[in-house]
């Protein structure tokens, strides 16, 4: 555990390196058919899976305190099987993931193929009960249910 | 285009007709790069949260562009008089 948290804390710090690598010019913006930020593509890939994220890093390891925190609350309840692409090993699709959900940043969110949001709004939906909602209709049971039970029956 | 916590602040605040508004620059050696929000305004009554955060980027669509971190938390004035008693 505090392997896990030494490594979050590792990863806040290193965010601050990147500052403004992120918003190069139109040299990396996505052609607009093949390759990996096209529409088609990134279509596909949001809908490949129940629960999608765009982080920078990995899950083991995020690059960024934004894309850990949705680590960490996926974590919390309990999703293990979601899928994570990095966007810092691909500039394309970096931008192209923007375009696509008109949304400016990433993290990315997306449960059944639909854009939910960035970090901000997982972190409401976690803290307001959304995410247990939303995560319920797409047939996962949050890990959040059992711990509350647990502490009920106790 | 000078970024600033006060600019950013006067246009929100022109755009959204907020009513209350938080604004922090988090960049650590403060350089403008990051910042945080707290916007309440009117316009997000009956709007979800995708769509409330939606008007705050579109509002500072052309900022966002060299700003490498931006956090936000967008309430009602009904909401936000619900937060201050908590």
């Amino acid at each position: 555990m505090s392997g896990s948290l030494g490594r979050a804390a590792a990863a806040l710090l290193r965010w601050g390196r990147g500052a403004g690598g992120g918003l190069r010019g139109p040299g990396v913006r996505a052609a607009s058919s093949g390759g990996s930020g096209s529409s088609e593509h990134l279509d596909a890939l949001v809908k490949k899976d129940r629960v999608v994220v765009f982080l920078k890093g990995t899950p083991e390891q995020p690059q960024c305190g934004f894309s850990n925190a949705v680590v960490q609350i996926l974590r919390l309840h309990g999703v293990r099987d979601y899928a994570a692409y990095n966007v810092l090993d691909d500039p394309q699709l970096r931008q192209g993931i923007k375009d696509y959900s008109n949304w400016p940043t990433i993290p990315q969110v997306y449960l059944n193929g639909e854009f939910v949001g960035g970090c901000d709004i997982l972190l409401q939906m976690h803290q307001n009960g959304d995410l247990v909602e939303e995560l319920k209709k797409l047939g996962i049971r949050s890990a959040l249910l059992d711990e509350k039970k647990d502490q009920d029956s106790k | 285009m000078e970024l600033s916590a006060e600019y950013l602040r006067e246009k929100l605040q022109r755009d959204l007709e907020a009513e209350h508004m938080e604004v922090e620059d988090t960049t650590p050696n403060r350089c403008a790069s990051s910042f945080r929000v707290l916007v309440v305004s009117a316009k997000f009554e009956g709007k979800p949260l995708l769509q409330r955060h939606r008007l705050v980027n579109s509002c500072l669509a052309e900022e966002l562009l060299h700003i490498h971190a931006f956090e936000q938390k967008t309430l009602t004035p009904e909401q936000w008089t619900r937060e201050q008693q908590k």
